[in-house]
């Protein structure tokens, strides 16, 4: 429901991070992980970000998602293994000390900038 | 819907901008962007450059702001979040009944619109301050540059306790830091048993549940052990409180909570 908010942050570090030198260059994509245990949707954010970088150098740009599986780790037996349903108990000790080692993810890794001819 | 937003700051050149624009948020204070060793990862004729930023920094960064000032002051700070309808406000009337005034309680309630929850809660003599969302597009959460702005109209020096009504709302205000020392989510009986499965993250994040309206319990089809299952499934050990704001069944186990962790955090 905030993905407008999530797409403006976005737009706003990703322009941010464009070199002094390549100032008047295109971003071609902007490369974003985004955990399954994350508040976003994404198709509702790449229509959001399309909105908001028209006439900006963002324009056009792809926003590639790389969803992050919500892995975890047992505090008790150490065990780490994936979760698929809304279950944080270990699944093999049944241990409710649960680490949460990925999944919450909403990190912008890199962007992709056009490089001019020659 | 630029009527709605600004997207000026995107227009304008990177060195333009300065720290005024958006504290916290100018991404050379932490990370400096570095062309990617291999540089050429996107395909023909295109550069990566490295940003590795988390989305949410300069909200993150705020809440670490509000969370050392209200320390600083002294104050326990308390996200209490839900879904609408929940008996949120009515809980919060009965609690802050009950916590004035040993325990020196302000209230930051937020609504999309109107003022109506917080006209309610003046009643308790507690100061109250209203943060409406709609200039920000209708927001679905409270973040912690709203929450720095209403501070801003609290005495802080003579608190205690600061409770923050967020919107309600099951998804949205999970994923926003605003500065609290703990999280409670208030869901009822009249609400599906599987809630909590079906929102996982809010459940993940708080520190307590409250289970409201338990007064409808004899009217309702509601296997009550089947939320709380539920909710240990997400959140195993996460403290259950059942109550009934109404009839106020239920409630002491909830101060007794609540004024204990005000305790710990006094006595650092």
């Amino acid at each position: 429901m905030h993905e407008m908010g999530i797409a403006m942050q976005i737009a706003e570090i990703a322009v941010a991070s464009i070199p002094e030198e390549l100032q008047h260059s295109r971003v071609k994509r902007v490369n974003l992980k985004v955990g399954k245990l994350s508040a976003v949707v994404t198709d509702s954010l790449r229509f959001c970000f399309e909105v908001v970088t028209r006439e900006t150098p963002l324009e056009g740009a792809v926003l590639a998602v790389e969803e992050i599986p919500v892995t975890a780790r047992c505090k008790d037996c150490r065990h780490e293994w994936t979760i698929d349903s809304p279950v944080f108990s270990c699944s093999r000790c049944s241990s409710g000390a649960v680490e949460l080692l990925s999944g919450r993810e909403l990190d912008i890794e890199s962007i992709e900038i056009a490089e001019e001819d020659g | 819907m630029s009527e709605l937003f600004d997207f000026s700051f995107l227009h304008r050149p990177h060195h333009e901008r300065s720290h005024h624009d958006h504290p916290g948020s100018d991404p050379r204070r932490h990370h400096d962007p570095q062309p990617a060793g291999g540089n050429n990862t996107g395909g023909k004729g295109s550069r990566e450059i490295q940003v590795a930023r988390r989305v949410l920094d300069a909200n993150e960064e705020m809440a670490r702001r509000n969370r050392q000032i209200f320390s600083d002051h002294g104050i326990f700070v308390l996200n209490m979040m839900s879904s609408p309808g929940s008996g949120k406000t009515t809980t919060l009337e009965k609690t802050l009944v009950r916590l004035m005034p040993e325990i020196r309680t302000a209230v930051i309630v937020g609504d999309i619109c109107t003022t109506h929850d917080a006209d309610r809660l003046a009643g308790s003599g507690a100061p109250v301050v209203q943060v409406n969302t709609d200039a920000f597009g209708g927001d679905c959460h409270l973040s912690a540059q709203m929450i720095e702005k209403a501070a801003a109209g609290i005495h802080l020096n003579s608190l205690d306790l600061l409770i923050v009504e967020n919107i309600g709302n099951l998804v949205c205000p999970a994923e926003f830091d605003i500065g609290e020392d703990a999280r409670v989510v208030v869901l009822s009986v009249t609400e599906g048993e599987d809630k909590p499965a079906k929102y996982p993250l809010m459940f993940r994040e708080c520190d307590a549940a409250l289970l409201n309206k338990i007064d409808l319990l004899p009217y309702l089809d509601y296997d009550r052990q089947a939320a709380v299952d539920f909710i240990h499934q997400v959140h195993p050990g996460m403290p259950v409180f059942e109550i009934s704001a109404k009839t106020e069944e239920g409630l002491d186990a909830w101060i007794e909570w609540l004024t204990a962790a005000i305790r710990r955090k006094r006595s650092g």
